[in-house]
């Protein structure tokens, strides 16, 4: 036991002395979730119109009263109908709108910069919606569930948690293990009287409270700043989320059994694991809209069944019931890859 | 069958081979090494010292042969051997980050002296090794020299029968190698085996007995006076040219 302690003050120490990496390892993730959660949007506001007016009436005075009201348009004012070309052209304005009474209906048309489609498709929908209230002509009532605001704030907290402990956890670990290799000190531990269990676990536990203070300010910033709803069992997030660190060290200690330069378990980590959890693992792509030959492939990589799980328990606010395949699919890759990894760390070559 | 071992035989290889896919590192090697002996092991880079040496420590297993090390066999026995045995490797290896204080108590750590001991025997050890000044040191910072004295205490911290060192002296220069020679005599004259690789052929001269290999097997193994009789030579530099040119 002492010398797991002293093992594990020992590394303790690296981390802390390498003010640097343990600085990026607790701002980063925060900065991620600032970044996506704020700074990176689905949303749009801020369109800025100009519109256009054959003839006044009061039908047209309404409409444009109701442009300028609406807090996501920036009402750039009315201009001739032939300047909206030139206006557009010098990135002046997003869209236009041009409005022409024809007796007593209203004619109206709409024009958008669709160098950005995803916006245009945005703010088309806004505009119509604005010109025609009430009178839509889609006859659904829509009701949005789990995220009525459509915030993609909170949508993206899976899916950076996710990416983080990969990144942390098995990148870190194995650097730091296959470091000793390179620098010989790997061998001082191995011919000592220490089990080989005790210096993996002198390396994992380090990482492993690491990781857990992330986690915890993670958690802490996603249900204050991002205002994820607090109904859910945070108990059962934090205990998925425990699983899926184990499950990161594991893969970490994994990579440094199977590489011998600290560059290699950094490609490594970085190409086998981090690339596939970024593509492949729902964060930004759905799985569903993939071919099914990717959508197999997306079954092997654990940050899917993590992030899936995320989203149940932390957006829907579902019981843990709901999330077992998940919990199930996790806990057996976390046994078999740390089997794998112990096994492989332990062989003499 | 194996003849029988003398008691006073702490190392007793043989036909020791290690294969790594079809390259032959070490070929069907045989030797004893006695109680309190300075045996050098010396050889050209990649003649198979260090892959032997990584046998006997019990960091890798041979292909075929045995290799009893404190009358343990360490093919099949490697933990039982750990505690007996002190290891220092090629480069001084310590954890640079970490302090002179640190490395040393981690390592005391390591092999079971308790808290109190080490508080205990720590102002002892700094002022053997001249470093009281330097307890709050980074091995980062320090001279190869002190480095070299810092890797040696931390080897034979928990007083070990046999002490193998893997090319010990490499990168220093010889006023330095000078001095820890003398710490390796210090250390034989209380009765600890020292089992010592090398390619420099000055230091073999200060061993009790030398084994030269070639190309993964042994090409002679005698004291350095008898080799040199025999090659009729006045240096071991000539005795190893003679032997590994042809």
């Amino acid at each position: 036991m002492s010398t797991l302690s002293s093992l594990i003050r020992k590394e303790s120490l690296h981390i802390l002395r390498d003010r640097r990496t343990m600085l990026i390892n607790i701002v980063m993730p925060l900065l991620l979730l600032l970044l996506f959660g704020f700074a990176i949007s689905n949303e749009i506001t801020n369109i800025r119109l100009a519109a256009a007016v054959t003839r006044h009436t009061p039908a047209t005075q309404q409409t444009l009263e109701r442009f300028r009201q609406n807090p996501y348009i920036d009402f750039a004012g009315l201009v001739s109908p032939v300047d909206i070309d030139s206006l557009m052209q010098a990135g002046c304005i997003d869209a236009a709108i041009i409005l022409a009474p024809q007796g007593n209906s209203l004619k109206s048309q709409i024009l958008v910069d669709a160098s950005n489609s995803t916006m245009a498709q945005s703010a088309v929908i806004y505009l119509r919606s604005i010109l025609a209230p009430g009178s839509t002509p889609m006859p659904f009532n829509i009701r949005v569930l789990y995220n009525p605001e459509l915030r993609s704030a909170y949508s993206f907290v899976p899916g950076i948690m996710g990416m983080i402990f990969i990144m942390i956890c098995a990148m870190m670990t194995s650097v730091s293990i296959v470091r000793e290799k390179e620098t010989g000190t790997m061998d001082l531990l191995l011919v000592s009287p220490i089990r080989p269990e005790t210096v993996i676990a002198g390396k994992l536990v380090p990482y492993f409270l690491l990781s857990c203070i992330i986690l915890c300010s993670m958690l802490l910033m996603s249900y204050t700043l991002l205002e994820l709803p607090m109904e859910g069992q945070i108990w059962a997030v934090v205990g998925v989320s425990v699983i899926y660190v184990i499950l990161s060290l594991a893969i970490g200690l994994f990579i440094s059994t199977i590489v011998s330069t600290q560059l290699a378990a950094l490609m490594v980590s970085a190409v086998l694991f981090m690339v596939p959890v970024v593509m492949f693992s729902g964060m930004l792509f759905p799985i569903e809209n993939m071919p099914l030959p990717l959508q197999w492939i997306s079954c092997i990589v654990p940050a899917r069944w993590y992030i899936a799980a995320m989203r149940k328990l932390m957006i829907q606010a579902l019981p843990i019931s709901y999330v077992c395949r998940e919990v199930t699919i996790l806990a057996t890759s976390t046994i078999a890859i740390l089997a794998i990894a112990i096994a492989k760390f332990r062989s003499r070559s | 069958m194996t003849p029988p071992i003398p008691s006073d035989t702490v190392i007793s290889v043989q036909h020791l081979t290690k294969m790594f896919g079809a390259f032959t590192a070490v070929n069907n090697i045989s030797f004893n090494v006695q109680r309190g002996e300075i045996f050098g092991f010396l050889g050209a880079n990649g003649a198979g010292k260090t892959t032997a040496m990584r046998i006997l420590c019990g960091l890798s297993t041979p292909t075929s042969g045995s290799a009893i090390v404190a009358g343990i066999d360490v093919s099949t026995h490697a933990e039982d051997v750990k505690l007996r045995i002190g290891y220092m490797s090629q480069r001084f290896s310590l954890y640079e980050d970490l302090t002179v204080e640190q490395n040393l108590r981690l390592f005391a750590a390591i092999y079971g002296m308790t808290r109190s001991e080490i508080d205990a025997q720590a102002a002892t050890l700094y002022a053997r090794l001249d470093m009281t000044s330097l307890q709050r040191t980074p091995v980062r910072d320090l001279p190869a020299g002190w480095k070299q004295k810092l890797a040696f205490a931390v080897a034979t911290i928990h007083n070990p029968e046999i002490l193998f060192l893997d090319e010990p002296t490499g990168g220093v220069d010889p006023v330095t190698r000078r001095k820890f020679w003398e710490l390796i005599y210090e250390a034989s004259s209380h009765g600890m085996t020292i089992f010592v690789t090398t390619h420099y052929l000055d230091e073999a001269e200060y061993c009790h007995r030398v084994s030269i290999m070639v190309d993964g097997s042994i090409a002679a193994l005698d004291t350095p006076e008898a080799l040199k009789a025999k090659y009729q030579v006045a240096t071991m530099d000539e005795v190893f040219r003679k032997i590994a040119i042809q």
